[in-house]
């Protein structure tokens, strides 16, 4: 407790670290998954049924297997070897990214093809193309979109597996807060472990809540007659 | 009818958009869905769509509108094939309003947008349209969180803010209580007054009578009967008609 309160600057910079990989992920994640969630949701293609139950199942994708994937390509001999990213942040995030896209991605298209069903027929009467309804499905189902961010941004924080392959949980490096709380406890210091799985647990109980009560705010304002 | 006032914009005096449907049929495990060898809408209106469920009334409505591409005949707005030209032009209210998830102001400026008008036009039209449906108060209400009445009434305004020359309704007042009924009458009503074609599906006869100038029965797809609606109702020419205004005719 004290180590929260007194301000260790060690645990904060470990902390800060966490966050910065972890939001970046969820940044570059939803760039991808967004757009190809809606456009899977939208578009009308063969193969279409064929990856949309891909995407679904890449939504529980094990990290270890992500993080054997992504040590693989940056190592050394692998393709993206010239990179030099193995064990630092960039590889984490990485990581992240390719586990917390399927869960946007998979998200966004239910919500987006949901919302379709309601509007296109009306938005085809106002005269707005295909295309030109995307814009629309997005910004109306904002609060299911916000979810699935929340929802990615919970699975990349609390991922241990994938980041400490590829991060190699790297003093003041690389170190974030499940590596070390993983670390800590296998060498027995307890208080610390215990100080970042409070924080832990702090920032994941704030993300769930922050999720709830959006989705409660867009079902008093927004879905009452859905 | 008491007078009410009227939108500035809007066409007032125009001539009404005619429409015509020839040889329009939708097909279904060899039967027809839809089968209508001529339908002409080119007097005043409003014109109302009457049959029993399953005549095929918002089937043909969602044709004329364009929404569903006949298995085979045309619709003609003013004597052009209907095109994107034409469309722009007409505008739908369905049963189930289908609002968006923002503020009733955002509902009626998502249409305006769409057109060259400045800022400052557009605030003054939705001031104009929330005056029209009575939602004067409610501009920065969530849509969604209307009653069923308002609802309704917002679509109707939406639909009228892209001012369309040929407006139709798939049974806007089904789901709704008499005193909403009536307001929504009121609305069609003026609309109508002021050069929109009316073309609205019912299956309240009550509310043909009310609002119609002319009046077509729907059965099976065809239309069985088209006239004027003093005339049809208090001498229907078909058997069919008699017995559906009897309240005997069932699919």
């Amino acid at each position: 407790m004290s180590l929260i309160l007194g301000g260790d600057s060690e645990l904060w910079a470990i902390v800060l670290l966490s966050l910065h990989v972890s939001l970046m992920a969820v940044v570059i994640a939803a760039a991808i998954g967004m757009p190809l969630g809606a456009a899977l949701a939208v578009g009308r293609f063969p193969g279409r049924r064929a990856l949309i139950v891909l995407l679904n199942a890449l939504m529980g994708l094990p990290p270890v297997v992500v993080g054997l994937m992504v040590y693989l390509m940056l190592s050394r001999s692998g393709p993206l070897g010239v990179l030099e990213l193995l064990y630092t942040p960039g590889a984490m995030i990485i990581a992240q990214v390719v586990l917390v896209t399927p869960i946007i991605a998979a998200l966004t298209r239910q919500s987006v093809e949901t919302l379709d069903a309601e509007y296109s027929e009306q938005l085809r009467s106002l005269g707005v193309s295909r295309l030109a309804s995307v814009p629309t499905l997005l910004w109306d189902g904002r609060v299911a979109l916000l979810t699935a961010l929340l929802a990615g941004f919970g699975r990349a924080i609390a991922e241990v597996g994938a980041v400490i392959m590829v991060g190699g949980n790297i003093n003041h490096v690389t170190r974030v807060m499940t590596t070390t709380i993983a670390l800590e406890t296998s060498k027995g210091n307890l208080a610390m472990a215990l100080a970042l799985g409070a924080i832990l647990i702090g920032i994941a109980v704030t993300v769930t809540a922050a999720v709830s009560l959006l989705a409660a705010r867009g079902e008093r304002t927004g879905l009452r007659h859905a | 009818m008491r007078e009410l006032p009227i939108l500035a914009e809007a066409g007032q005096g125009a001539s009404h958009a005619g429409i015509e449907a020839k040889g329009l049929r939708i097909g279904h495990n060899g039967g027809a869905l839809l089968d209508v060898a001529h339908l002409a809408l080119t007097g005043p209106g409003p014109t109302m769509i009457l049959g029993p469920n399953g005549a095929g009334k918002s089937l043909l409505l969602r044709c004329l509108h364009g929404l569903i591409a006949p298995d085979a005949g045309t619709v003609r707005q003013d004597g052009q094939k209907l095109g994107a030209a034409q469309r722009a032009r007409q505008a739908m209210v369905f049963q189930k309003p289908v609002l968006l998830r923002r503020s009733v102001a955002a509902n009626l400026d998502y249409v305006l947008r769409r057109r060259p008008l400045g800022r400052a036009a557009r605030k003054a039209r939705i001031a104009e349209l929330l005056a029209e449906g009575g939602l004067a108060g409610k501009a920065r209400q969530g849509a969604r969180s209307l009653s069923g009445g308002e609802a309704q009434r917002l679509a109707i305004l939406r639909a009228l803010a892209a001012e369309p020359r040929i407006l139709f309704l798939d049974e806007p007042t089904s789901a709704l209580d008499p005193a909403a009924t009536q307001a929504i009458e009121m609305m069609i009503l003026r609309a109508a007054r002021r050069g929109t074609r009316i073309v609205m599906v019912t299956h309240d006869i009550g509310q043909a009578r009310r609002l119609g100038h002319d009046v077509a029965i729907l059965h099976r797809g065809r239309v069985v009967e088209h006239g004027l609606a003093h005339d049809l109702f208090a001498a229907p020419q078909t058997d069919t008609t008699r017995r559906f205004l009897a309240g005997a005719l069932v699919i």
